[in-house]
This record gives structure tokens, sequence and C-alpha cells, in this order.
């Protein structure tokens, strides 16, 4: 249809160069040309969250940026957050505390977690609540993801007290 | 050798049923490598997607396809007349009637499906479908299923006889041209004659509206016809794998060997994803006609729009009591609004699920229950959205009915429910309504939750804040909310429960492998409720094996025996029971094993956590995984080599969880916000697997209770437009407006499973509804409020308090 723009962008440290249309959103670039299937599609209306990753240094919701939009980003999805020998606090948190069901929502969640955190290291839990709200869960009622992240900052708060 | 490990860590270290295991799935999902549907690439896949009537009711004049086929990148554009030479234009739904696949003639509701664009990728698809020109003949609308009864307007031609006359639905005689049928169970006469002479009357209308499962994943599928061997691959979002293989091979012709379904992780399901829809017959036809993989995936509007709405009950009761408060009777009529095809998933004899436990969890003598099922221009569905079949609705329709019985009666609604309870010297308990629950105490946990919350205090409380108000102390009033529930979950007994002829049994196949570790297979699928992490569990304490070296898989048509999937709370009631019986028979051919070995008879050894001991004698022993190595390496006489086992388990009974809740509320009566200050909840699920998932359970049907009853609504206007179709209007909590629950427990195991366990995922949110509702009906209660319809949105809060006059 439309001319086509030449994209590059960073994702996870990697880079990547492609020819795109403009209009085609963020999360089907990650998604359908990338391959990287953490971040999910939940409503396409920035409600649900379930597409969050991180573009320099905020979240950022792929499902409606385009990847024009998107040109020369630096950006991190839950792949790029930890894997299986690196795992980030907050995903043995999750696990730890059952702060997940379907699993649906929770790279995104995970993901705007890890954001959360870095710009308040120590949240109450209403400043977890009012933080998380652009992340939907249908499974858990929150209520364990409240304390997954509770449980991350601290052990984040204690390793760097470790550290110093 | 002397065995240094004591009882309890051999207990512990199998992880078996009762502990709190942390889940094996959280490894994958929190590392963003999950799989789901459309997670899935194949070489040269497809995607199509269809092209929906904005209109409710319309006749179809003319479908153009010309320049869709023209659009870059569109392979075909797929309309009834397509279809309909495969007769695959229509097809059966789960409730008797059929669907159209794509629009045949007309349109019946907005978004119905009209034509199915395949096309290079989603883009192309999305410009292809702009292209397709159809030309509507507009119809009068009819959103209400009262006047659907009483219009000229004929929704279903195909439904009416030559002359006008009208054929017999799927369940009996219809009244009316757009009337489904009629369901009737219990007394009518008696109860009437009951409600006649009694001491006291309540009545109430209500209506449970409209609302969608709305899991986060939308539904959608990827189908894989190979036209060298045959074969159809079917990846979908599907509850309910092996009846969906069946369905397939009964409307395509397709052998069914010849079929493999594989349901991968499925981001949530709350009944959305039981039903067929018409995307899982394009993409397959689709498939068969390209030679290619075809993807099908919703987006959320399709998905609001479209597939499984859930209620929609209008419901008049009446409730009869002696002046203490005994109930005497109760009657209950339905008009159910099933939109324009029946596409309810309950079970074949059930055209209105279990609404007929209606009588809750009270000793009513007499019952009466009348269902009338209408035909209107909304969308088909009546799922069971996170209960099972309709159990939702009765239980609201019963919490109400109390609540309003105890205004009638002037009576505290928590000494009604106890004096009207069924007592547990009275289980097995026959119902009025025809069921027979199968076990409960009821006064114990009503009684411990009441003495949780210090319900007195709450009351004393309550009436100070009501003295403030009235002296102009304070704007903001108190409701506090009461439900006891009785659910019936586990569907179920193959005499009475079949969907599409199939019994609703479940199934479990395991293989023991010669080092000690294991895998299972089952018929149903999870989707998000841990069944790899808990059936395990349940494996380990019936076989001996840690649950950490035991695989659970779920899902594949091909591996997996057969059973009718995860919904209605049927997995741990049906499938967990033929876990169960299946580790028993392992366990059973283990004991030969272990006897030969230890050269005993069978008699004289016994099970004892991960081993058989000799009786009288613990030192000899052989553990289980001894015996699993002997089972492959030894020629044992009389007995085979291998340990498997499979286990088909028709259940009985249903089971019955129960629970009590208590939610406080404060409520300003000038923005009509409620501020949830506490909710507790008592559940019995019988026997307790995993607590932690329980909890997690318990949690997040609060939640999608807290919903229903606070906002969450498919709301249409009188053209039939969907008004509440993305997530901007259709209301889903945030971790903002969500309360932290207490949760609590009894345990009153099943008598008849297994395992005594009875299910738990539905509890809290058929218990939750109500709790939530009455909590602000119960806040406006002194001031002469007796019901006001769901939801309880801010707006209709501020105008009950309007209507009541606490603005003045």
């Amino acid at each position: 249809m439309s001319k086509k723009m030449h994209i590059t962008m960073t994702v996870n440290g990697k880079e990547e160069e492609f020819l795109a249309e403009p209009r085609e959103l963020l999360i089907y670039t990650l998604r359908e040309r990338l391959n990287i299937t953490g971040p999910h599609i939940g409503c396409e209306t920035s409600h649900c969250g379930a597409c969050t990753v991180t573009i320099g240094g905020k979240s950022v919701k792929a499902c409606t940026m385009f990847v024009a939009q998107a040109d020369g980003a630096d950006i991190t999805t839950i792949e790029g957050i930890g894997g299986p020998d690196d795992l980030h606090p907050l995903q043995t948190a999750f696990k730890e505390h059952h702060g997940l069901q379907c699993g649906y929502c929770t790279p995104g969640m995970i993901t705007r977690a890890t954001k959360l955190l870095e710009e308040n290291p120590n949240p109450t839990e209403e400043e977890i609540r009012f933080g998380m709200a652009g992340n939907l869960c249908r499974c858990t009622g929150y209520q364990n993801i409240v304390k997954s992240i509770q449980a991350a900052a601290a052990e984040m708060a204690a390793a760097k007290e470790a550290a110093e | 050798m002397k065995d240094e490990v004591t009882r309890e860590e051999r207990i512990d270290s199998l992880k078996g049923m009762g502990c709190s295991r942390k889940r094996v799935e959280d490894a994958r999902f929190t590392q963003g490598k999950g799989n789901y549907v459309d997670d899935i690439k194949l070489d040269g896949m497809l995607f199509g997607d269809f092209v929906r009537t904005p209109y409710a009711h319309a006749r179809i004049v003319s479908i153009n396809t010309e320049e869709a086929m023209k659009v870059p990148g569109v392979l075909a554009v797929l309309t009834a007349a397509d279809l309909e030479p495969l007769g695959l234009h229509w097809m059966p739904t789960l409730a008797g009637d059929k669907q159209m696949v794509l629009a045949d003639g007309k349109v019946l509701f907005q978004g119905q499906e009209v034509a199915f664009v395949v096309a290079e990728d989603r883009y192309a698809a999305a410009d292809g479908i702009e292209q397709v020109e159809v030309e509507y003949e507009e119809l009068p609308v009819i959103v209400d299923p009262f006047e659907a009864l009483q219009s000229d307007v004929v929704l279903r031609e195909d439904l009416v006889g030559e002359g006008g006359t009208l054929p017999d639905g799927a369940h009996g005689p219809r009244k009316h041209h757009n009337h489904i049928f009629t369901w009737e169970a219990g007394d009518k006469d008696p109860t009437a004659e009951v409600i006649a002479e009694a001491d006291v009357v309540a009545e109430e209308s209500m209506y449970y509206h409209r609302t969608h499962p709305c899991p986060l994943e939308t539904c959608g599928c990827v189908a894989s016809m190979d036209k060298v061997n045959g074969k159809l691959t079917l990846w979908g979002t599907f509850q309910a794998p092996h009846a969906i293989r069946t369905v397939v091979s009964l409307i395509s012709g397709i052998e069914e060997h010849n079929i493999r379904v594989i349901s991968p992780d499925i981001g949530g399901g709350f009944g959305n994803k039981v039903g067929a829809y018409p995307g899982y017959v394009c993409s397959v036809v689709a498939s068969i006609v390209t030679g290619k993989p075809v993807k099908w995936i919703e987006d959320r509007m399709d998905n609001l729009m479209t597939t499984a709405f859930a209620r929609d009950y209008h419901m008049t009761g009446k409730i009869a009591a002696t002046k203490e408060g005994k109930i005497t009777g109760l009657q209950c009529h339905v008009t159910a609004d099933h939109g324009g095809f029946d596409a309810c998933a309950d079970p074949t004899k059930f055209p209105a699920g279990f609404m007929n436990i209606c009588t809750g969890s009270y000793d009513i003598p007499t019952a009466y229950l009348e269902v009338d099922g209408v035909y209107t221009n909304k969308a088909p569905g009546g799922v069971s959205y996170r209960c099972s079949f309709r159990v939702t609705e009765a239980v609201y329709f019963i919490e109400r009915m109390i609540e309003v019985l105890a205004i009638e009666l002037n009576m505290d609604a928590a000494e009604l429910r106890r004096i009207n309870f069924i007592k547990k010297e009275q289980f097995p308990y026959t119902a009025a309504l025809g069921w027979e629950y199968d076990s409960g105490d009821y006064h114990t946990a009503w009684e411990k939750a009441l003495k949780a919350v210090d319900y007195e205090g709450l009351r004393a409380e309550q009436a100070q804040r009501v003295a403030d108000f009235k002296a102009g102390k304070t704007r903001s009033l108190m409701g506090i909310g009461l439900s006891f529930f009785t659910e019936i979950v586990g569907a179920g007994p193959v005499k009475n429960c079949d969907i599409l002829g199939l019994g609703m049994f479940d199934s479990c196949e395991i293989r023991i492998h010669p080092t000690g570790s294991a895998i299972a297979r089952l018929g149903t699928i999870s989707q998000g409720q841990g069944h790899a992490t808990t059936f395990a569990q349940i494996l380990a304490s019936e076989i001996g094996l840690p649950a950490d070296s035991i695989t659970i898989e779920e899902g594949d048509t091909d591996t997996a025996p057969y059973g009718l999937g995860t919904y209605g709370s049927r997995s741990t009631p049906v499938a967990g029971a033929a876990t169960a019986m299946a580790g028993r028979k392992i366990r059973a051919k283990a004991q030969m094993i272990a006897a030969y070995l230890l050269e005993v008879h069978d008699n004289d050894v016994e099970f004892d956590v991960d081993r058989f001991v000799v009786k009288g004698a613990p030192e000899q022993f052989k553990t289980m995984k001894e015996i699993a190595f002997a089972a492959y390496n030894q020629a044992i006489p009389g007995i085979e080599p291998g340990l498997e086992a499979v286990s088909y388990y028709d259940p009985p009974n249903m089971t019955y969880p129960f629970g009590a809740y208590v939610c406080v509320m404060d409520i300003d009566v000038d923005t009509g916000v409620p501020d949830i200050r506490r909710f507790y909840a008592l559940d019995d699920c019988g026997t307790r697997i995993n607590p932690m998932i329980i909890e997690g359970q318990v949690h997040g049907g609060l939640t999608e209770a807290l919903a229903v009853a606070l906002g969450q609504e498919i709301a249409y206007d009188d053209m039939g437009n969907v008004k509440t179709g993305t997530l901007m209007d259709f209301f889903l909590p945030t971790a903002w407006e969500v309360p932290n629950y207490e949760t609590d427990h009894t345990v009153t195991p099943s008598p008849h499973h297994p395992i005594g366990a009875k299910g738990v995922g539905e509890s809290p949110h058929v218990g939750g509804v109500p709790c939530f509702s009455n909590a602000v009906q119960d806040a406006f209660r002194p001031f002469g409020n007796r019901h006001t319809n769901m939801p309880h949105d801010h707006w209709r809060i501020w105008k009950t308090a309007n209507d009541l006059g606490l603005h003045d």
C-alpha cells in the first residue's frame, strides 16, 4: 500500500534494521517481524497494558505506537529483563508470591514494575496500586501482584545494601 | 540399611496435596516464553478476519467482493454462498439451535460475521475488509425480550413453518415465533398454594444484566490443513479441545482421527472459550481452500460484541415464610435473553443450566422455577462466566430474595439465613428443585464468618452512621453485604449431563518412567488455574513419587485421553477424580510388584507415603522408585511389564462447594462512589489441594465479581448498537479499585469424590456478586431501599440516593 520506511531500532540490546510501512504498530513489529512474543495484545486501545515495553526509560504501550514513531528507539521487552540464568528479582517474586495465573498480562506487568521500582525503589502499597493501574489482570485480583512487587522491592533494596 | 529420613520429611518431599507448591507454569510466563495461539507462526501462514454488520437486524441485499479481491495481499473473500455447497454456512450450537457461520440472507445482531477476508497479513486483511461492499436493508430491531414476545417481527424465519406454524424447538414447544423454550423445575401448583396461604410473601423483580467474561487474551485459532496426508491441525483458545475435535469432525466430515486439536497456553477463559465460533469454521475452510495455514484472532471489540456474553436474565421471584421467618416456598420466573441464536453453553438437558439450584443454601420445602428463553437482536452466547451453568444467576436471585424477605419481616438478614440453612445432619439433602446436595456444614461456616468480622459490632457502627447521617454529621453511609452460597459444580454424571451427546466424564492417563518419574495427561485444559502444578500434587500423594518428578500435559487431542474440558469448575471434581483413580490403579499394580520383590503375599504389604512396607515390619520396604524400575527390568510372573494406567471417571454426583462472604462498604452519597473497606471470604471447597492456588482463585473471582456488581456491562441502545465495546466503556477493575481480601476456610470433604475435593475457581464469583450488591443495597435499606438493579456504578448509586431523597 503505502511507501515503506527505513527503520532502525535496538531491541533488548540487539540492533534491528528493516523496511516497514509507517502504519505498522510497534507491537506487530516486535511480535511478527522480530518474533519477540513476550509482549501480548489485549485491547489495542492502550487500556490493558499487556503490550507494555520500555522505551528510552519510559513504560510504553506498544499497541498504540507506530513503528515510525519508534525509529531509532532503544526498546526493552520482558525478554530483555531476565532469562533462565539471570532472573530479575521481579520474575522470582511473581512466582514466589503467586503474582500470576494465566500469564497473559505477566510480561507487561513485570516490564511495567521494573520501571515503577526504578522510579520509586521503596513504594507504598498505594503507590504500587496507582503505578500499576495501567496494567489489567483478569485472574489475580492484584493482591498477589502487589505482594510480589513489594517483595521484589525489598529484595532489591537488600541486594543494593549488601553491594554498598 | 537404616532409613534416616523421617516420615514427615518423606511426606514433605513429595509436595503432595495440601501444600502450597509454587507453580511450575510460572518460569515460562514470567520470562515471556508462554506459547499462546497468537504466538504461533507457520510457514506461509495467512490471516483471516471478518466483515461485520453495523446493523443489528437487516436483510442482506448484496455482497460485492470484487474490489476487495484487488487489494494487494488479499487471497480470498468467503461469504455464505461459498460455504453453502459445503453445508457450512450454518453450524449447530451447543444448545440444540443452529447459528449462521456467515450471514445467510440476513443479520441478527451488530457485529455478526458477514464475510471472511483471507490475506497475507493482518493489514492486508483489514484493507480488504474496507473494500467489501455490503448492501443492507434495515429491519426493525428488538433488544428487549418482553417486546420480542409480543412483536410481529420475526427474528428467525428459519424456525417458522409453513403458514406461520411453530415447529418445536430443541427443548419442546414454543409459544411465539421469538420464543425459544420453556423449561420448568419443581411443583407449580403446590408452590402457588404455599404462597397463597403464607403469613408473609416477599416479591421482587430483578434484572441480572448482560456482561462478558472478557479474558485478557481474546479468542483465536490457527487452522492448518495438510493436503498431503489429509490431516487437519487446529490450534486455538479452546476450553474443551476434544469436544471441538468432535464438532469439527461432525460438521466438516473430516474423520476424527485426521483432526488434531491443540489448546496451547490460554490467556484466561472464564467461559468465553467454551463455545464454537464462526472464526474457527472459516479458518478451517480457508485453510482447505488455500492449502495454507490460516490464523484468526479476535480484536477486543469483536470479542466483546460477538463471542460469548453472559447472564441477561430478567428474574421475578416470590418467597413465602412464616411470621417467624421460616421459609415455606419459593417461586422464580426467568425471561432469558439469548440473542439472535441460542448458543448457550449448557449440558443438553439443561437449557437454563443449573438455574434450579436457586433454592440456594436453604431448606425450602416447596419451589417452582420456570424459564422462558427468547430471541432478540443481540449477540448469541449465554456462557457461564466464571461459574457453573447459570449458578451465578441462581445464587444472585436467592441471595437478593433473602434480603428482600428480611426487609418484609423486619428481620436481620444474617439471622434469617441462620434459621433457614439446611442443617448439617440433613445431608445428603434433596432440594425441592431436584438436586441432591452431597455435603455441607453451613451453620459452622456462617458463625465463623460473622464472628471474624464482628458482625454485631458492624451493625452497631452502621446504626451510628445512619444516626450521624440523619443528624447531618456525615455524607457517607455504610453497607454490610452478606452472602451465603452453595454452588453446584463438576458436571457431571453421564446419566444426566452431556454436551452434544458427549457424556461429561473426564480422564487421566499416567505413564511411570523406569527411573521413577512420570507423565500424566488429562482431558482438561488449564487457562491459568495451574493444573500442571495441582494435578501433580494429587498424583504425588496417590502414587508416592514427588510432584516435581511428574509432568502434567493437557490440550493435545492426539496425546491426551478424551475429556470434556475445563469450565464449570469441573477439572478438580471430574478430572481430579480421574487422576486419583488412575493413580490408585498404578498403586494396585505397584503393590503386586512390591510383594513379589519382598517375597510376601500381596496382602502382606501396605502403602506408606512413598513406598510399600511389609505389614508389621516397616524396615522391609520397596520405594515407588524401586518398584517403577522393577516394572521395566524384571520378568515378574503373572504381571505385564510397564507401569501405566488410565481412568475415565464418571462422577456419581455433582459437588457442592459453599461459602460465607461479608463485604463492608462506605458509600459517598453525593458522588455515588463506594469504598470497599473490608471483604471477608470463607470458602469450603472440601479437601484443599494447594492453599496458595485456592487463595489466588478466590482473589481473582472476587475481583471479577466486583466488576460485574459495580459496573461491568454489555449495554445496547434501542438500535441494537453495543455501547460498551471497548475497554474504555467496559469496566475491568485496575489495581487501584480493588481492595485486599481476607480469605478463610472450613473443610467439608465431598463424600463421593475420591479425594473429597469440590472445586473452587468459580465460588468467589458466584458468592461475590450478591455480596457486593447486597452491600450497596444494605447501605440504603434504612432509607427505604428494597432492590435496585446492578451494575451499581457510581451514577446508579448516586441515582439510588437521589431517588430516596438523600440529596434533598
